[in-house]
C-alpha cells in the first residue's frame, strides 16, 4: 500500500502543513519506509484484545462546576501576532 | 571542584556554609560560558535570573527558612514552559515564544529553591533520538564531540555530562531521558505515567510523555524526583497518590531481589561489546544478592511499530495548536486562513516533525484508523500484558538501554527507520506506562554504556534502591570526560 503523490497531497491538506514539491517527493520515500515498519502490525492476531489507550485503570477526575480560574487574556495576548479589542486577528476566511 | 559535586554534596556544602548559592551559580554560569560553544547544550542561559534566584536562596538560608536543596543550580529542558523566559521546544515554531506561565515542574523546582541556569537544547518537539533535529543545531556528546549525545533530551544530558549543571530535567516519550543518559554516562529516570504533572510541558504524545530527573547518581535522582513528583489538579492524567521520600529506601538490602532478564533483549541488533558490559553489570547485581531469572517479553519487536503509529498520531493532534493564529511563528503575508495555517506550519516545523505529523494524520484518517491506530492500541495491550506476566516472576527487569553506544552525526538520520529501531529497549515501557531508569554500567570503545532497570507500576523507590546499591560498588557514574574535568 505505497503512498502516492496524491495521497501525500491529501494528508498534507488534512494536516494543514504546506509542503514543497521537493519535500513531498522526499517524504514519500521515508513515509513509505515507515509504513513498511508499521505494517508489521497487520500480521498480529488481535482478535478479542481491547485497545489500550491509557496504561493505568483510571477515570476522568471530576470537580465542582464553579469558576476557579481568573481572566488572563491580556497576558496571553501579549505574545500574539495580531490582536484587536481582545480578539485574535487572522486573514479573511471567506470572501 | 564544585562542578563534580553531586546534588547531595552541594546540599551539604550549602548547609555548612562552605560556599554560597551565588558562588555556586556563578561557577556553573562561568563553565557554560567557557564550554558550551563546543557542546551547544543550552538554547537560553538565564544568567541574571539565576543569580537573582541564588540571592533569594542565600537570604532564605541565612534566616533559616530554606528548603534543603535551595540554591542548587539546575538545567531545565526547553520543553517546560517558563514564565517570562523563551520556551522553544527546539523549534522555529516557538523561537519567538515567551511563555506566559510556568509548567508545574518548574513551579515545583522554584518552590524548592532550585536555581534555573537555563533551558537546554533538544530534538524538535521531543521527536528524535540524537538531538540532530533541533532548530538550534545539534548537541555534541561531551565524551566524543563527533558523536551524538542521544535524544530528545540531548542538551540536558550533555550539560550534566560535562558538568555545566549538576543535574537537569528531561522528558521521556519513547526513551528520551534514558537513552541520552546511557549515551552520556548519566542516571536518568522515567517515572510511572502520571507520577509527574505534564501541565506546561509541551505535549508530544499525551499518553506516553513523562518528565524525570537526569543526574550524576541515583541518590540525586531520588532528591530531584522528590521535588518533581506529585499530584497536580491542572493535569487530569496526573495521579493523586502520595509521593514517598525516595531517599529513605535507597540503602535497602538487595538480597533475594529477583531481576528478570528478557530473552528478547540479548538477540540480534545488540552490539556484542555492549552486551558484554551489561552481562558484567548483572554479575555485580548478583554479588549484591540479586537472583537473575529469565523472563519472556514476546511482543518486544512489535513495540517499535506500535509506538510509531501511536506517538505520531497523538502528536498530529497535539501539534495542531501551532497554527500561526495565537502565538508562535506566523508566516509573512498570509493570503487567507488556509495559507496562514499551511505556510506557518510548513515553514515553522522541521522535517522530522512534519514526517511524524503526516504519519499520524494518515494513521488516524478515515479508512485507516482501524487498521493502524486501533490495531496499534491493541498491540499496546499485548505489550503491557507481557510486562504484567513477567513481573509475576521478578521484581525488576534489567537489560541494555540502547543497542549501541553513541553513534556519529549523520549516521542514522538519513533513514528514519534506522533511528527508530535504536529505541527497541526503551519504547515498550512508555507504551506500558512503567517506570524505568538508565544507569552507567561501563564503557565500550571509550563511550558510555547504560544499564536499564524497569520497575512495576509506582516502584520508583525500588528502582532507585537497586541503582544506588549498584553505584556503591561501582564507580562508572563518577567518571566524566577529562576535557571537562
Amino acid at each position: 500500500m505505497a503512498l502516492t503523490l496524491d495521497d501525500m497531497n491529501k494528508i498534507a491538506h488534512l494536516a494543514r502543513v504546506g509542503l514543497s514539491d521537493d519535500e513531498k517527493n522526499r517524504y514519500t520515500e521515508s513515509l513509505n519506509n515507515i509504513l513498511g515498519l508499521i505494517n508489521e502490525l497487520q500480521a498480529v492476531n488481535t482478535s478479542g484484545i481491547e485497545p489500550l489507550a491509557h496504561a493505568l485503570e483510571v477515570t476522568q477526575p471530576l470537580r465542582a462546576d464553579v469558576v476557579t480560574e481568573h481572566n488572563q487574556r491580556d497576558a496571553y495576548q501579549a505574545i500574539a501576532p495580531a490582536v484587536q479589542d481582545g480578539l485574535y486577528l487572522v486573514p479573511k476566511v471567506m470572501e | 571542584m564544585l562542578h563534580t559535586y553531586t546534588l547531595a554534596a552541594l546540599r551539604d556544602g550549602l548547609a555548612r556554609g562552605d560556599f554560597s548559592s551565588r558562588e555556586l551559580t556563578q561557577h556553573f554560569l562561568n563553565r557554560i560560558q567557557q564550554y558550551d560553544s563546543e557542546l551547544n547544550s543550552f538554547i537560553t542561559v538565564c544568567a541574571d535570573n539565576a543569580l537573582a534566584q541564588a540571592q533569594i536562596a542565600d537570604l532564605a538560608r541565612a534566616n533559616g527558612s530554606a528548603h534543603a536543596l535551595a540554591g542548587i543550580p539546575l538545567a531545565q529542558k526547553d520543553i517546560f514552559c517558563t514564565q517570562g523566559v523563551k520556551t522553544s521546544c527546539g523549534s522555529k515554531m516557538l523561537d519567538n515564544f515567551i511563555s506566559p506561565y510556568n509548567a508545574h515542574v518548574i513551579s515545583q523546582c522554584e518552590s524548592a529553591g532550585l536555581v534555573m541556569l537555563g533551558k537546554t537544547n533538544m530534538d524538535e518537539f521531543a521527536m528524535g533520538s540524537s538531538n540532530e533535529s533541533s532548530f538550534y543545531g545539534a548537541v555534541k556528546n561531551p565524551w566524543d564531540l563527533t558523536k551524538v549525545p542521544g535524544g530528545s533530551s540531548g542538551g540536558s544530558a550533555a550539560a550534566v555530562a560535562a558538568r555545566l549543571a549538576p543535574a537537569a530535567t528531561g522528558t521521556d516519550t519513547g526513551g528520551s531521558i534514558r537513552q541520552p543518559a546511557a549515551l552520556c554516562n548519566l542516571t536518568g529516570l522515567k517515572p510511572t505515567y502520571g507520577r509527574v504533572s505534564r501541565w506546561g510541558m509541551i505535549a508530544y504524545a499525551s499518553s506516553l510523555d513523562q518528565a524525570g530527573p537526569m543526574t550524576q547518581t541515583a541518590e540525586d535522582a531520588a532528591l530531584l524526583l522528590n521535588v518533581m513528583a506529585g499530584h497536580d489538579a491542572k493535569d487530569s492524567t496526573s495521579i493523586d497518590k502520595d509521593v514517598p521520600d525516595y531517599t529513605v529506601t535507597l540503602n535497602n538490602d538487595l538480597k533475594g531481589l529477583r531481576i528478570g532478564i528478557p530473552k528478547q533483549y540479548f538477540g540480534e541488533g545488540l552490539d556484542a561489546d555492549v552486551a558484554t558490559v551489561i552481562q558484567q553489570s548483572l554479575k555485580e547485581l548478583e554479588k549484591l544478592g540479586a537472583i537473575l531469572v529469565e523472563v519472556d517479553l514476546p511482543n518486544t519487536g512489535l513495540s517499535v511499530p506500535a509506538y510509531y503509529v501511536i506517538a505520531p498520531a497523538e502528536a498530529s493532534s497535539n501539534l495542531s495548536r501551532f497554527d500561526g493564529a495565537r502565538f508562535g511563528y506566523r508566516c509573512d503575508n498570509p493570503k487567507d486562513l488556509t495559507d496562514l495555517y499551511k505556510r506557518s506550519r510548513g515553514e515553522g516545523f522541521g522535517s522530522e516533525v512534519k514526517r511524524r505529523i503526516m504519519i499520524g494524520t494518515y494513521a488516524l484518517s478515515a479508512g485507516y484508523y482501524d487498521a493502524y491506530y486501533l490495531q496499534a492500541q491493541k498491540v499496546r495491550r499485548l505489550v503491557q500484558q507481557d510486562f504484567v506476566k513477567a513481573f509475576e516472576q521478578c521484581d525488576v527487569i534489567a537489560g541494555p538501554t540502547s543497542p549501541s553506544v553513541a553513534f556519529g552525526f549523520g549516521e542514522k538520520n538519513t533513514d528514519p527507520v534506522a533511528m527508530y529501531l535504536s529505541d527497541i529497549y526503551t519504547i515498550a515501557t512508555n507504551l506500558a506506562g512503567l517506570p524505568a531508569m538508565s544507569i552507567p554500567a561501563g564503557f565500550s570503545k571509550n563511550l558510555p554504556v547504560g544499564l536499564q532497570l524497569v520497575g512495576n507500576y509506582w516502584q520508583e523507590a525500588q528502582l532507585l534502591n537497586v541503582a544506588h546499591r549498584y553505584q556503591q560498588v561501582t564507580a562508572w557514574h563518577s567518571q566524566l570526560p577529562f576535557q571537562f574535568a
